[in-house]
């Protein structure tokens, strides 16, 4: 165990701080989340050209053989700009399902388009009626000789409006809440009985509500095992809570800076208001729930990294949604009130840090979904083996 | 950056998995479990065996018995310890004066001390707090007066961990009244021995008696006995706080006592089942128990900072802190755990609860702990 960055990683580090400092002061992504996509064409040309589409994926898939280490870092840097671009849902998450559940010649060019920058993607899996949890799913696919047709619809999938196509998690077989019987589809955004609904989001990023009306989809547009993609699906979804955590402590870097900054500058009463004791006592608290998070990311990565084990590694990841949702959401509400009413004000930048923040903290699952789930492979792996849950308090 | 732990770094808790195993009392170890109180003789024979192997002061330099240990390594055997049902490490003599003897102290000293800590034949207290002088320790009113080669010492010390235990004990006193309150204080070992040192204990509202108020009148003890230079006594003190607050976060201890938690919740019933499988209460435990994780990563990196070469500083503050609370949000759903059988003193469970909310007050209350880290990122 080593928490010094390698010279490999020094370097990817350098070059995206080098890239947010550049391209993402706060001027010019105000406007570019008032722009017409929401992100740049041009920034996203960057990150292909840079290498940081490829860097999650396999060398033996065309990536450049990165580990959830490589994206901890970018996401971090990410987090500090506020950047907008689609990373997570086309690499993370798109792109994870198609490096991991791939079965084609097909899908692996897609892949490589994807890493050349030529392709985006995202995540069709929420429902409103499955909240957080992907298991339930209502969207059904049925077969009609070689085909899928599928019927339902998917709530709040990231940036739908400029994937080029979408990862869809449909119900194949079975019940709506049963594990078995989903599978993953890749569907075009123009295939027929698409309907989209596109909204900006209240943190200044894209989503969209995707209906879907027998939409005929080819059998070989299907990524891992047909009727058997949920342990795909929750590998791609951890990886994806991985990539938040890390913007999330950027996130709440930039919050815990500005706030100390502020306490210096900021005079009332012809002192500092740094010199308080009830606010100096509130920054240290901002301090140590943002190192609780940084730690517990590098806990949750290192699971992404070395944890063969769904459940532990699940259990792992929404342990480190549960703790940056709680020590995020510490952070945003107290940069807001030790700014006082500035921070209220749309032209200051924390109260876009702390909207973005808020809306993380929902992403793929909230704090009660991931307590709960942390709960449920706890008692899973106690069940499982008792020896093995007691060594797993360890995290090894 | 590589985040997992290498074959030699399992390899290497395997094996302090397996020392415990075989050579940790079997009494001791139920005691433990049930939560008793350990006698003296338990923590001797425990230290003994761990000294045989070498392993009593891992963080002592080598040369004076301590370990080559990485900081992943010194984490590792904390946790093993701790899973494990070892006895806690009893900080006085060699996580507290041993470190400061080896900094400050003069060859003969170190010469004197430092076996008789790993032989177990000493055993330290810490004769820091007076009963006017808690948070405000510069404030401390015990009083050195030279006289020949030695000095007198007069005055009052307490909330001293396990003194009727010891044989030793180091006390900060003041050897000049003429300087500002820090530059007048001085490190003095003491025999307690000694004519003039007596213990009287302290019952805490747990019950229990680990805590004492040692009083110390016309005491002669030989200048000799001085670590370091007169009046810098101050600057010693903070040097043994800042490794105090990262051994009473208590983190591998957490561990534990979440087990001894779980416990106690499986003993319970709710509804046909027992609280342990009571959604409300998984939950939160579960939040507890992801805190302690986040945690445990902050301190392997402040450790692991800290032999790159950065002092323990606002990160031993923030460790402590965190590290406390965390006992305490244990402990406090220990005794709600327990529900009526809390009430009964034989079960430990509201016990555990009472006597942990010693650790926000004490080695540096956690208000202080703030101020002195507010101190530091704000520079006000």
């Amino acid at each position: 165990m080593d928490f010094a960055l390698s010279a490999d990683q020094t370097m990817i580090k350098d070059s995206v701080d080098r890239f947010v400092a550049d391209a993402y002061s706060f001027d010019a992504r105000t406007a570019l989340a008032a722009s017409d996509t929401g992100f740049s064409r041009d920034h996203w040309r960057t990150f292909a050209e840079l290498g940081w589409l490829g860097i999650a994926f396999p060398e033996d898939r065309g990536g450049f053989g990165g580990t959830p280490v490589e994206t901890m870092i970018l996401m971090e840097a990410f987090g500090k700009g506020l950047v907008l671009e689609p990373f997570v849902p086309t690499v993370i998450l798109g792109g994870s399902a198609l490096a991991y559940g791939g079965t084609n010649e097909a899908h692996q060019q897609l892949l490589e388009k994807l890493i050349e920058g030529e392709l985006l993607l995202s995540l069709a899996s929420a429902e409103a009626g499955s909240r957080y949890e992907p298991s339930i799913v209502d969207t059904r696919a049925r077969r009609d000789g070689t085909d899928l047709v599928i019927d339902g619809a998917k709530v709040a999938v990231p940036y739908g409006a400029a994937a080029d196509k979408l990862v869809v998690s449909v119900r194949t077989r079975g019940e709506r809440a049963d594990r078995h019987g989903i599978s993953l589809v890749l569907v075009d955004r123009d295939a027929a009985g698409v309907s989209r609904r596109d909204y900006k989001t209240v943190d200044g990023q894209r989503a969209s509500d995707v209906t879907f009306a027998g939409v005929r989809v080819p059998g070989d547009a299907v990524l891992g095992e047909a009727d058997a993609a949920l342990p795909l699906l929750e590998h791609v979804l951890d990886l994806g809570l991985g990539a938040l955590a890390a913007e999330a402590v950027g996130l709440m870097s930039v919050m815990q800076r500005t706030t100390l900054a502020y306490l210096k500058a900021r005079e009332q009463f012809g002192v500092p208001i740094g010199t308080f004791q009830a606010l100096q006592h509130r920054a240290v608290d901002m301090l140590i729930q943002l190192e609780l998070a940084r730690s517990i990311v590098y806990y949750g990565t290192m699971a992404l990294v070395s944890e063969s084990d769904a459940r532990l590694r699940g259990k792992a990841l929404s342990a480190t949604k549960v703790q940056i949702s709680r020590s995020g959401r510490y952070v945003g509400q107290q940069a807001i009130q030790l700014h006082g009413g500035i921070g209220m004000s749309e032209e200051y930048a924390v109260g876009h840090y702390f909207k973005r923040m808020s809306m993380l903290e929902l992403a793929l699952g909230d704090v009660e979904h991931h307590l709960r789930r942390y709960v449920r492979l706890g008692r899973e792996l106690a069940s499982a083996a008792p020896a093995e849950a007691v060594e797993e308090l360890v995290p090894a | 950056m590589d985040l997992t732990f290498t074959p030699r770094e399992r390899a290497f808790r395997a094996e302090v998995r397996d020392f415990i195993r075989t050579e940790l009392p079997p009494a001791t170890r139920a005691k433990m479990i049930a939560g008793e109180e350990l006698t003296k003789d338990d923590y001797v024979e425990w230290q003994n065996r761990l000294s045989a192997r070498g392993w009593l002061a891992p963080n002592w330099p080598v040369q004076y018995g301590g370990t080559d240990w990485t900081v992943v390594e010194k984490h590792i055997f904390e946790e093993e310890l701790a899973l494990g049902y070892a006895p806690r490490n009893i900080p006085f003599g060699v996580s507290m004066v041993a470190p400061v003897i080896i900094a400050f102290g003069s060859e003969a000293q170190k010469a004197k001390y430092l076996p008789r800590i790993l032989s177990s034949e000493d055993w330290w207290c810490q004769g820091y707090s007076e009963p006017g002088s808690g948070s405000d320790l510069a404030s401390l009113q015990t009083w050195a007066e030279r006289d020949g080669d030695h000095y007198i010492i007069n005055g009052t010390k307490t909330w001293i961990t396990l003194a009727q235990y010891a044989n030793m004990i180091f006390v900060l006193a003041r050897t000049d009244r003429t300087v500002a309150k820090q530059k007048g204080i001085s490190f003095i070992l003491v025999d307690m021995t000694t004519p003039g040192v007596t213990v009287r204990p302290i019952e805490t509202i747990d019950g229990g008696h680990e805590i004492n108020e040692v009083h110390l009148e016309n005491v002669r003890v030989p200048v000799e006995n001085l670590v370091g230079q007169e009046g810098q006594g101050w600057t010693y003190a903070k040097f043994l706080l800042e490794h105090e607050r990262n051994g009473t976060a208590g983190v591998a201890g957490s561990f534990q006592l979440l087990e001894r938690l779980r416990a106690v919740a499986s003993e319970q019933q709710l509804d046909g089942r027992t609280v342990l499988d009571d959604e409300r209460f998984a939950t939160k435990l579960a939040q507890i128990e992801i805190e302690l994780t986040a945690l445990s990563y902050a301190q392997l990196r402040s450790l692991a900072a800290e032999s790159a070469g950065a002092s323990p500083g606002a990160e031993s503050s923030f460790i402590k802190i965190t590290g406390t609370e965390i006992q305490q949000s244990i402990t406090e759903l220990m005794m709600d755990a327990g529900g009526y059988a809390s009430l009964d003193p034989q079960t430990h469970s509201a016990l555990w609860y009472f006597n942990f909310r010693k650790a926000s007050i004490y080695a540096g209350s956690n208000e202080i702990q703030r101020n002195i880290i507010a101190k530091r990122i704000l520079g006000l």
